[in-house]
């Protein structure tokens, strides 16, 4: 069946914001999908909130709506737009539920509307409504567990009389198994429901028998219009049912099966696509297994592509969501060509001859209080995937990928404090789910505990356990032989097991440049294999390569220049997506340009680790010996060495930047960059240059803290250098504080963590700034010293908010033209100064009249992709070629490089945050960023910009009831703007005492006074006493605005922003973004906020 | 447990350095024509299938053992493949269905093997160079090259003789009479005829006189080993059962006996096919199943263009996968519909027997 010729423009729903269980997977497969759409000669339309994504680059849509992934503004973009079909599967969860909406609404899947294709209303429905799925499974003779469905705590109790504990408990309609949870006793189960039919969009909970401990499998499978079906990767967890899939450790192909089983679980897994009624595309089937009867019961599906398929993508080669958009359109398996043989069809069976392995990254050392324990909600907020030849090998570099600190399964500094517990405290860590126990497993192995009681302990299968205990063998091994006496079978033997360098340099006690050298020269060196779909079985055309210690290496020599590109690796608060881009677009910019480009990353979500991003593919660990490796494969396969891109890719490669050759890095030299992290020398030049520092020093210990901080008098701000995301920055207000933080700090040194403190690595101590506007510019400069100035970005929230938890506006709203002349020659002169070749983030303060500089960063910073949403430049790709030597008016003259676009816009960016993942946690924003991902609201004005950016982040600006204003005293005078403009816009007014007081003094009425919240009065469990707290519960306060500063005030109202967060009523906690909010709001009340496409506003 | 060092060594003089598992072969060496297997799953019946006759099989899947072995994943009483080639072989089972580990069952039905070898490299060389001898053991490599250079593989050899059985023997209670030609049965084809018929299975050599004399409702062409051109005699019993009217299917090297019983001729692959995953359109149906496959040999339909309609091709390489004959109550396939390892994609082609056998 060829291509629908009776559609002609789609419309294709984006994932929105990167959130914790929908992650950048969804800009690969929404890119794949736009790309192939256009290249089948569709009208693509494109809708989604996310700036940071490669999708909505104007380019790669008709028409790109970066607006806010509501159901009235998908309306508004159909009217507009009248679209033949909207394309639902590629979006993840976020697009589902749009497009259940927008069904539900008339607006879509009607007659006269346009078509769902891919998968249609009565699929979705069947597939995420608990009880028509497990039906509809039972229906077709598939075990599931027993189970009943419940909208009230009585129905539920109902339900669990005929089933009985224990029970998972998990609500309908979700993502990432939000709300979702396990109960063993009476009230675990109250609590459990609770939560969940407060999770659920429709009050519905699934209550089912718990199969913890159960063996949980997924298989990826396909179906076309002519009803083929393809399994395309099968994927087995290592850690058992009661840890979300997307937190557990998780290995394909599955290892534990036997064909008897793994058929069986085939039939199944198409039978239910098939009674589900997906009619094209992509579905990701989950299984659980009683490891002592084989009994198999399906656990859920879901009818669109997901995270596991972009691992199964990566996994074998099989581009999941590119093949399912040509499916959606019409194609069947058997007429599209497998991209990597371009000989054989799509309608086959991948079969790999490697072992993949995918650990998830956590964030939990950013929300204290959080238990840190996993569980059916999924809490990771990225993750890494290796590939080797055998299980050990891809653990341990999926290990070392993670950038935690571990260079692997153990055999580094990171494995001491487990000594510390005894036999019976770490048999007891392994029973408990954590982001340590696979190390913990480790060290029982390690201690000679037997295999049995870990399994018993961990519910591991004993398989897996075993290839552990070979590693930890083989470390004894490695010990009794000694680094002098290793024989060429020896490395190759520790090799093949994964080990890397360092891992046997901590071992020995030797440098680990000393271990690459020996092995080196014994004639040990990685081979480069291919995954190519197919185990070899035909000739792949697409190198798409991984390290391995095997006999035959496979990449291809070539004599093109060629360029490295330098991923970021795993997301993590901090580091996500945005960086992806950068890197994306520079090796699209490269190969433009008739560089060959080789992408090295080991994220599985992201569009760098497509096959065909790059020319060459290198799915490695980011760590100095790995990506030596490649370079040295490189300049053997190329007979020249290549040069290497380290400043797109966050902080992950930069912190590599000074171990690689100097000779080779593209652009702004390791020298400078060190210049700019170095605080001594960066102080210097600032000097030098005449522009002001927060006045400050650096701190090796407690004592130089101590006596910077009295020096420049309190309240400082103390940093880590070599981090990103602010990890483990505070504002500090005392010496008993400052001792706290410094003693942190030293801890996190010891254990080789992000943000340690080491001799390399001083903690920075500055003056903070208090009530000062930030600003942040991103410029390119070139070898000739020509600075463009991408963009000034004026950030809502006061400095001491964290740039990347913070929203900012392009262009800036209220600096005043000196100023922002003075940002641009600073900007120039820093630039000039440091000698940069390619991109520079500057972020500076400003107060009265005086701009302070507080950092400066020679690379690729979080706000380049806005910026070129914003102002239509590709700051990227017009970096990357500076980087290799061509100038900004070069790129004039061949185009690239346009001048900025002005035609009146805003552009609002906001960030989104995990809160709702994290209920223990204070909400109020700091130095240290927790933002998981971001938005984009573009519009005419700022205040209706800023509506939409809220509006895209979750957050829901109020339009009736009564807003809760409670404000520190340095922000009671901005209350009187507030609370007129809210009384303007028909709403009520609760505050506490004190703001109270202050209002009415000046003659504005509060609708309701409530008491002070003090932690002291509150218990979080039952705050029924509270006033405040059960205006919230009860819905009557529909938005809280409330401004900590301080320490004392911060745990102040930390209850009140907590409790609002637990009943999910939107909060602001700086004066500005209330002030940026109410201004919105009034905006948006007199003209109706409009959708407007990127293009549109770029005019191009 | 102490390492045996030993390698491979292909008939082109490649060498591949690994360790001895499994039985230990006589003189340190053991010999035959080198396979690779794309399966992920079903070493056991992969090994214990008979069709493997002279073959060293080599798996692409680098874990292999993992959840051991038990007696129902058994395709025959014991293994005719030369020998075993794994990347890894697990030293520890783990599975509820699990009799015994893998290394064990390889000693007790005297298989050796060799593993820790770089799998890929081999593949991509019999890819490229097409099925080679090649031999490995403990033995030095220039005895181990010397062995690949003598050893003939399957050519010329008729390794029916070797796996069929010598009695006729009954499986299975069906409704249908079914007589099975055994050239090297599988068990669970005997499982799928079984569920409908009473099986007899008879050897390769019965004489279709004695066939008919059990007035069978249909006769059954099993798969098997090797070239279908050394099997003698065969098609000519075959061309007097289709002279009979009886009711024929046959599987893999049954396809291709009854192919030249048809007067059409066979050619042999370059590397074969070998694994679970490939891709046969049902031409009638249009319909792609993900098929099992085991064979080094292949119908060339031009040489059958007048007497048979062609049902199944390959996607990959478009080779034949079945046919129907146009004057008789018979077709076959050249891949697995049976599975054992493999999808169950295909297992419609019984029912189509059964359907065949009910017209008669």
């Amino acid at each position: 069946m060829p291509r629908r010729s009776d559609l002609t423009s789609i419309l294709i729903i984006g994932s929105g914001p990167i959130v914790i269980g929908q992650a950048c997977e969804f800009d690969y497969s929404g890119t794949q999908a736009c790309r192939v759409l256009r290249d089948e000669g569709y009208r693509v339309i494109l809708a989604n909130s996310n700036p940071a994504t490669i999708m909505t680059d104007p380019d790669f849509a008709d028409r790109t709506y970066i607006e806010p992934l509501t159901v009235d503004v998908l309306q508004a973009i159909i009217e507009r737009e009248r679209p033949d079909a909207v394309l639902p599967t590629l979006g993840g969860q976020t697009a589902l539920n749009l497009a259940m909406a927008l069904y539900a609404r008339g607006v879509v899947g009607v007659p006269g509307t346009p078509e769902l294709i891919g998968a249609n209303a009565l699929a979705i429905a069947t597939a995420e409504d608990r009880e028509k799925f497990k039906a509809a499974m039972i229906e077709i003779g598939l075990a599931v567990p027993p189970s009943g469905v419940a909208h009230s705590i009585e129905e539920a109790n109902e339900v669990i009389a005929s089933i009985g504990l224990p029970v998972i408990i998990r609500p309908a309609y979700i993502l990432g198994g939000h709300g979702t949870g396990i109960a063993e006793t009476a009230p675990q189960f109250v609590t459990a429901v609770a939560n969940g039919l407060a999770a659920s969009p429709i009050s519905e909970v699934l209550i089912e028998r718990s199969i913890v401990g159960w063996k949980e499998f997924e298989l990826e499978v396909m179906r076309d219009r002519a009803d083929n079906c393809v399994v395309i990767c099968s994927i087995e967890n290592v850690d058992a049912m009661g840890v979300h899939t997307g937190d557990s450790i998780t290995v394909a192909p599955a290892l534990t099966l036997s064909d008897f089983e793994y058929q069986r679980m085939r039939d199944a897994a198409f039978a239910c696509i098939r009674r589900v009624g997906v009619e094209t595309g992509g579905s990701n089937v989950q299984f659980a297994v009683n490891p002592q009867t084989g009994e198999q019961v399906i656990i859920e599906m879901n009818p669109r592509v997901s995270r596991s398929s972009a691992l199964a993508s990566k996994a074998t080669g099989f581009p999941i969501a590119k093949i399912a958009a040509k499916l959606a359109v019409g194609y069947t398996l058997d007429e599209i060509p497998n991209d990597i043989t371009k000989m054989t069809p799509a309608s086959f069976e991948p079969t790999i001859d490697y072992v993949v392995t995918k650990v998830p990254r956590w964030a939990f050392e950013k929300f204290p209080g959080t238990s840190g324990v996993l569980g059916t909600q999924m809490q990771s907020v990225g993750e890494a995937m290796a590939i080797g030849r055998t299980f050990p090998e891809s653990l341990q570099k999926a290990l070392r990928s993670l950038e935690i600190g571990r260079l692997g399964l153990n055999c580094d500094p990171a494995e001491k404090p487990m000594a510390l517990l005894s036999d019976e405290e770490i048999i007891a860590a392994i029973a408990i789910p954590t982001p340590e126990r696979l190390f913990q497993v480790g060290e029982c192995l390690r201690r000679g505990i037997d295999l049995n009681v870990v399994h018993l302990a961990s519910r591991i299968d004993p398989w897996f356990i075993d290839q552990m205990q070979m590693i930890i063998e083989e470390r004894v091994v490695l010990a009794a032989i000694g680094f002098e006496a290793m024989t060429r079978a020896n490395w190759r033997r520790a090799k093949r097991l994964g080990f890397a360098d360092g891992q046997l340099a901590y071992l020995w006690d030797v440098s680990e440049e000393l271990v690459r050298n020996a092995r080196i020269d014994i004639g040990v060196i990685p081979t480069y294999k291919t995954v190519d779909t197919c185990s070899a079985e035909f000739e792949a055309q697409t190198p798409y390569h991984y390290s391995t210690y095997e006999d035959e290496s496979e990449v291809r020599p070539s004599s093109k220049p060629r360029v490295i590109i330098l991923g970021s690796g795993p997301n993590r608060i901090g580091q996500g997506i945005e960086f992806d881009y950068c890197c994306v677009h520079a090796s699209f910019a490269l190969r433009d340009a008739g560089y060959e480009t080789v992408m090295v990353n080991c994220n599985p979500e992201t569009v760098s680790t497509d096959y065909d991003t790059s020319d060459r593919l290198y799915f490695e660990p980011l760590t100095v010996e790995d990506v030596m490796n490649v370079i040295e494969a490189e300049t053997i396969a190329g007979g020249a060495p290549p040069r290497v891109v380290v400043s797109l890719g966050g902080q992950t490669p930069l912190k590599l930047s000074g171990e690689l050759p100097a000779s080779l890095i593209a652009g702004t030299s390791a020298q400078s960059i060190d210049v700019a992290e170095d605080r001594q020398k960066w102080s210097a030049l600032c000097n030098q240059l005449g522009i002001t520092q927060p006045p400050g020093g650096t701190a090796l210990n407690v004592d130089d803290a101590l006596n910077v901080a009295h020096r420049v008098g309190y309240p400082v701000l103390v940093r880590p250098s070599y981090v990103l995301g602010g990890r483990a920055m505070q504002i500090v207000h005392d010496d008993s504080h400052l001792v706290r933080a410094m003693g942190e700090m030293a801890v996190a040194g010891t254990l080789g963590r992000e943000g340690g403190l080491s001799a390399h690595r001083p903690v920075l101590v500055d003056r903070f700034l208090e009530d000062a506007t930030e600003i942040d510019v991103d410029a390119i400069r070139d070898a000739t010293g020509d600075v463009l100035i991408g963009g000034i970005m004026e950030h809502v929230e006061e400095a001491g908010v964290h740039s990347g938890d913070s929203a900012c506006a392009i262009p800036p709203q209220t600096l005043e033209p000196w100023a922002i002349e003075a940002i641009e020659s600073y900007t120039k002169a820093i630039a000039n100064a440091l000698d940069v070749r390619g991109l520079l983030n500057v972020q500076f303060a400003l107060t009265g009249s005086t701009i302070y500089v507080l950092e400066a960063n020679p690379r690729a910073s979080r706000t380049v992709p806005f910026v070129a949403k914003a102002t239509g430049v590709p700051l990227a790709k017009i970096a990357s070629r500076v980087m290799l030597g061509a100038t900004l008016g070069e790129l004039r003259a061949e185009g690239l490089l346009k001048n900025p676009i002005n035609h009146g816009h805003v552009a609002v960016k906001e960030a989104v945050l995990p809160f709702n993942r994290f209920p223990e946690v204070d909400t109020a924003l700091g130095p240290e960023m927790r933002s998981t991902g971001e938005v984009m609201g573009i519009d005419s004005t700022f205040g209706r910009a800023f509506v939409k950016a809220e509006t895209a982040a979750g957050t829901e600006l109020p339009t009736s009831g009564m807003v809760f204003l409670t404000l520190n005293d340095r922000d009671k005078s901005s209350s009187l703007v507030i609370a007129k403009r809210l009384r303007q816009l028909g709403l009520g007014i609760v505050a506490t005492s004190g703001t109270a007081d202050y209002l009415q003094k000046f003659g504005y009425p509060v609708d309701r006074v409530v008491g002070k919240v003090s932690e002291s009065e509150v218990d979080l469990a039952t705050q029924l006493n509270s006033d405040a707290v059960e205006l919230l519960k009860r819905g009557e306060i529909t938005f809280v605005i409330n401004t900590p500063s301080g320490r004392r005030t911060r745990t102040d109202g930390e209850a009140i922003r907590k409790a609002a967060n637990i009943y999910r009523v939107s909060s602001v906690t700086t004066i500005k973004a209330a002030l940026a909010a109410v201004q919105g709001l009034a905006e948006a009340q007199e003209h109706p906020l409009e959708v407007r496409s990127l293009q549109e506003y770029h005019g191009r | 447990m102490t390492i045996r060092e030993a390698a491979l060594v292909l008939r082109d003089g490649s060498i591949f350095e690994g360790e001895a598992i499994g039985a230990i072969p006589p003189n340190g060496i053991c010999s035959g024509e080198v396979v690779f297997n794309t399966t992920f799953t079903g070493y056991q019946e992969v090994l214990s299938d008979p069709s493997y006759a002279g073959q060293i099989i080599s798996f692409t899947t680098p874990h292999i053992g993992n959840y051991g072995t038990t007696g129902y994943d058994n395709e025959s009483k014991q293994v005719f493949a030369r020998g075993v080639v794994v990347r890894d072989l697990a030293r520890r089972r783990s599975n509820w269905r699990s009799e015994e580990d893998l290394d064990h069952y390889l000693q007790v039905l005297k298989v050796a093997g060799i593993a820790g070898i770089d799998t890929r490299r081999l593949t991509r060389i019999l890819r490229q160079a097409g099925s080679m001898t090649g031999a490995f053991g403990t033995a030095s490599v220039s005895d181990l090259h010397k062995a690949a250079q003598r050893e003939v593989g399957t050519e010329g050899v008729n390794l029916v003789a070797q796996v069929t059985t010598s009695e006729e023997y009954q499986f299975g209670t069906g409704q249908f009479n079914v007589v099975a030609f055994d050239f090297g049965i599988k068990q669970t084809i005997l499982r799928c005829l079984g569920e409908m018929a009473t099986v007899r299975v008879v050897p390769a050599t019965t004489a279709a006189e004695q066939v008919l004399k059990m007035s069978p409702h249909g006769v059954f062409l099993s798969n098997g080993p090797g070239d279908p051109q050394n099997v003698t005699g065969v098609p000519e019993t075959l061309r007097h059962l289709l002279g009979a009217g009886v009711p024929i299917f046959g599987i893999c090297l049954g396809h291709q006996l009854l192919s030249l019983a048809l007067g059409g001729t066979t050619f042999k692959l370059p590397f074969g096919h070998h694994g679970a995953n490939h891709p046969v359109r049902n031409l009638r149906t249009g319909v792609v199943e993900i098929t099992s496959q085991n064979h080094n040999f292949c119908v060339d339909p031009e040489s059958l263009r007048d007497r048979v309609d062609i049902t199944h091709t390959n996607l990959n390489d478009h080779t034949n996968e079945g046919m129907r004959v146009r004057d008789a109550r018979c077709f076959s396939v050249q891949y697995h519909p049976e599975a054992g390892p493999g999808p169950h994609d295909s297992r419609y082609l019984f029912q189509e027997f059964c359907d065949l056998m009910e017209s008669a």
